[in-house]
């Protein structure tokens, strides 16, 4: 299995990813700077990690969404890849309009960081399926604008079509519904808020998010 | 020509910042004040054939890149 993480100039959370990948899937990782026109071959899954993309000028993914890069990743998309926006991912993935909604200020105006409990809401999908039973994941957050914002209708569809994956127990940015994490696509796009990036082993604290990555490369 | 472009977020969307500079100012002791909003402020010069021909590209900007159409709205002025 093979994965490729996005680098783009302020992301902070890429190697993390890479390295949370290899341990939990046994997966190779190739890095893949923003400015490349095409992604390696025979991807599984592509990552957009956590961080702040461009300083998070104008708003919070909003350039690295223009991003040379993006035109193969929306492509890669369309016919099936698995992509996995995570925190500033997100931010990305609903500014290139690869997923509905948008991330707001956190309503308390506060950055948060730390361990949230999150609902497996969806454990069919190609993101939650090594979940198995298992209806809980413990991840931490890090995040000042991770506040999942979108209009009544587009949430009632979201929950409606099943497209919610994750949700905070203990709400903590204000998100609409206390939804962390959704897919859009073709349930091949995920957009999460938490890390799982930082919860795969136990000396992190937590193993919440290996199961995530195995659920897309396999492994255990 | 001169563009002015203001973005704010749309009313239905809670503007958190908006709501805590309200409350600083009532505790400054201006208790009359509402609604506060905070938006962003973007200025260019633009090569357009006339006024109008600036507003609309600079419109045409926002849907791109300048705002979010899914929480923000926008207005546009343009001085020659």
């Amino acid at each position: 299995m093979k994965a490729a993480v996005i680098v783009f100039p302020g992301s902070n959370c890429d190697r993390d990813c890479k390295v949370a990948i290899e341990r939990s899937t046994g997966a190779s990782v190739a890095m893949v700077w923003h400015g490349e026109t095409a992604l390696p071959d025979g991807l599984d899954l592509i990552v957009l990690p956590g961080g702040f993309a461009y300083g998070d000028y104008l708003r919070a993914g909003a350039m690295a969404a223009l991003s040379p890069v993006m035109a193969p990743v929306r492509a890669a998309a369309t016919r099936g890849v698995a992509v996995a926006g995570i925190c500033n991912g997100f931010q990305v993935l609903c500014e290139a309009g690869m997923l509905p909604g948008a991330l707001l200020r956190n309503a308390d105006l506060k950055y948060v960081c730390k361990a949230v409990t999150l609902e497996v809401t969806n454990p069919k999908t190609r993101f939650t399926a090594a979940y198995g039973d298992r209806r809980e994941a413990v991840m931490t957050v890090g995040n000042g604008e991770g506040n999942f914002f979108a209009d009544d209708e587009t949430l009632d569809r979201l929950e409606g079509e099943d497209r919610v994956v994750f949700r905070y127990r203990d709400n903590p940015n204000g998100s609409a519904r206390s939804i962390a994490g959704i897919v859009g696509g073709a349930g091949n796009v995920l957009g999460v808020m938490p890390h799982p990036d930082r919860a795969f082993e136990d000396d992190l604290g937590r193993t919440g998010g290996a199961p995530l990555f195995q659920s897309v490369l396999g492994g255990a | 020509m001169k563009a002015t472009v203001h973005v704010f977020l749309k009313p239905g969307v809670l503007d958190v910042q908006g709501k805590a500079v309200e409350n600083a100012l009532h505790g400054l002791g201006w208790p009359g004040v509402r609604e506060v909003r905070v938006g962003r402020v973007i200025e260019f010069v633009i090569d357009a054939a006339d006024p109008a021909a600036a507003k609309s590209e600079a419109a045409a900007m926002c849907e791109r890149l300048l705002a979010n159409p899914v929480i923000e709205g926008y207005r546009v002025d343009v001085a020659p």
